[in-house]
């Protein structure tokens, strides 16, 4: 009986494909990467250039006619004060939304980092996970019923006797309103609640790489609880907090949902995009509009990498 | 002072922070068997089965709810597809422009959906394409596909390569490789990240009023009701039906990878 050979004769057409890719792993490369690539090439860069060829495009004011010729008016048209408003105020609402963020997210991120334990850690892992997936609009929706003029906020306050400070908060001029579903501030919450989880994961992660000796070296060199906090713990977790204020404020600013449902009304980026191009047809200065968010965030992408937020990702 | 036990007050915020999280959601629930149907009184002034049978028996929402099944299942299989290709490549080797192509696939999903959405609509109205259930599924496979990306890259990076070796030097090829080896490896990364994309895209709202022309999904019949409220409680059961459809899948993922070091979904 003769030996096996040591190399096996070929099996067909996948034996010789294998040997192919195996002499040339660039041509394996080459062969995954072109569906994904030419999918998102073509799709995805394909529309974010059509859009910003729309946004050098301009309206004809008589007529309604888009112009396919290149012209600046329509960023131009940006800088009047009724669209300089709009962009103001949804810069306000996203700094004013991530703070708000970063404050409920702290100890929340902090205790699950660094005090829970087994059973504990998996329920502050799914009880962050679980809304952060779950449906958009039903969370929504949750909020318009909780905010209603008739809804549980007023009841409970009517049960605990805080009617007047209820109506006092409401009546703040400028973020107050008839009720907290038509005010700022009912705006400002939903927009927390909604975005919440982004800001705690990574900022969880940061705080999972503090290391706890330098808690108790600072506790040793007589800092005391919020000394260590200022001059330690926040400086590290500092990342993590960038990394989620991206998702919170880029998020903020371009959503035109919950300033719909829950609000005074009043426009925001998100929801100017989406009312010039379908009631207005003006597609050229909602696709200007649009441009907008991308270039604050490039610039807020190029700062926060400049500080180290992308390892904490 | 350090401690390893954590302060009372901040162990309170802690729990409470994660009630004002879940609170919400059980609202919801609860509105759908309220007797009121003009406001969103609280508490409810009593207790009904009814809507339930009522939001059964409504023509208008089982189109919007076979579409949105429809859209997220091809969806789901584009990007599993996609996704499993480009996080192959992306595990394998070190080459020129890794970098940004992991930036390109997390695009979609970083930039906000309005951008996304506008984009897309720019280039079908440049191109002419006329809006359809593909032009949804357009949008929806662009943005799922870093979902199911995370979730096998995760999992690429835990296999060790040695494996693949053994599975060559016993006279496999690179098909038989995939079959018997890498695929039942992957499985259920794989299925995890098609369950968060499917609940991704069965909820999506922001792009698919972009890209939906006349047609509705269920997110798009929700929030004209929102907008414009016809029945109130028949929109509370919708709710439900929606949550449920979103939860159950990423119960589902969390228990495929919780062994995992790298968790499903902490992309999104």
């Amino acid at each position: 009986m003769s030996p096996a050979p040591a190399i096996l004769p070929e099996r067909g057409l996948a034996d010789r494909l294998t040997a192919l890719f195996w002499r040339h792993p660039r041509l394996l490369l080459a062969v995954l990467l072109t569906p994904p690539l030419l999918w998102l090439g073509v799709v995805y860069l394909g529309s974010l250039a059509a859009l910003l060829l729309q946004s050098f495009y301009s309206i004809d004011e008589f007529s309604g006619v888009v112009k396919e010729e290149f012209t600046l008016k329509t960023y131009g048209e940006l800088f009047r004060a009724q669209n300089m408003d709009i962009i103001i105020r949804t810069l306000l609402m996203s700094a004013v939304v991530t703070v708000g963020c970063a404050i409920l997210a702290f100890p929340i991120a902090y205790y699950a980092a660094r005090f829970a334990r087994g059973k504990w850690k998996a329920i502050f892992y799914l009880g962050v996970m679980l809304p952060l997936w779950s449906s958009y609009l039903v969370k929504v929706y949750a909020w318009k019923l909780i905010l209603a003029k008739e809804g549980i906020v007023t009841w409970a306050a009517d049960g605990m006797g805080l009617v007047p400070v209820l109506d006092a908060v409401l009546s703040i001029p400028g973020i107050g309103g008839n009720s907290l579903s038509t005010s700022y501030i009912g705006t400002f919450l939903v927009f927390v609640y909604i975005w919440l989880p982004y800001m705690i994961l990574p900022m969880q992660a940061a705080l999972e790489r503090v290391p706890t000796s330098m808690l108790e070296a600072s506790a040793d060199l007589g800092a005391s609880r919020s000394q260590t906090f200022r001059t330690v713990i926040f400086p590290l977790a500092m990342p993590g907090i960038i990394a989620g204020s991206i998702f919170t404020f880029s998020l903020t600013m371009g959503d035109y949902i919950i300033p719909q449902i829950v609000g005074n009304s009043s426009r925001f980026i998100g929801l100017a995009v989406y009312q010039l191009q379908g009631t207005a047809g003006n597609t050229p200065l909602a696709a200007a509009f649009a441009v907008v968010p991308i270039v604050v965030m490039l610039v807020y992408l190029w700062v926060a990498k400049r500080k180290g937020a992308f390892d904490a990702l | 002072m350090h401690s390893d036990r954590a302060s009372l007050s901040l162990r309170a915020s802690a729990i409470a922070g994660l009630l004002f999280l879940h609170l919400p959601i059980l609202l919801i629930f609860l509105y759908a068997f309220t007797t009121e149907e003009k406001s969103y009184e609280f508490p409810p002034p009593g207790l009904t089965l009814q809507w339930f049978g009522v939001a059964w028996s409504r023509e208008d929402i089982w189109p919007p709810l076979w579409l949105s099944l429809w859209v997220a299942s091809i969806s789901t299989i584009l990007a599993m597809i996609l996704g499993t290709l480009v996080s192959a490549a992306m595990a394998q080797t070190k080459f020129f422009g890794r970098e940004q192509i992991s930036l390109l696939i997390l695009l979609p999903i970083a930039l906000p959906g309005v951008i996304t959405g506008m984009a897309l609509r720019s280039a079908f109205s440049i191109m002419d394409i006329p809006f359809s259930t593909w032009t949804i599924i357009l949008g929806h496979a662009t943005f799922c596909i870093v979902i199911v990306y995370n979730n096998a890259v995760a999992r690429f990076r835990r296999l060790s390569g040695g494996v693949m070796e053994a599975s060559a030097d016993l006279g496999a090829n690179g098909f038989q490789t995939f079959r018997y080896v890498l695929l039942p490896n992957l499985g259920t990364a794989l299925l995890a990240g098609g369950m968060l994309a499917f609940a991704l895209s069965f909820d999506e709202v922001i792009v698919t009023t972009f890209t939906a022309g006349q047609q509705s999904t269920l997110p798009i019949w929700m929030l004209q009701e929102l907008v414009r409220p016809r029945q109130r409680p028949v929109t509370n059961v919708v709710a439900i039906v929606v949550f449920i459809a979103t939860f159950v899948p990423i119960l589902i993922a969390y228990y495929l990878t919780r062994n995992g070091s790298d968790i499903a979904g902490s992309g999104k």
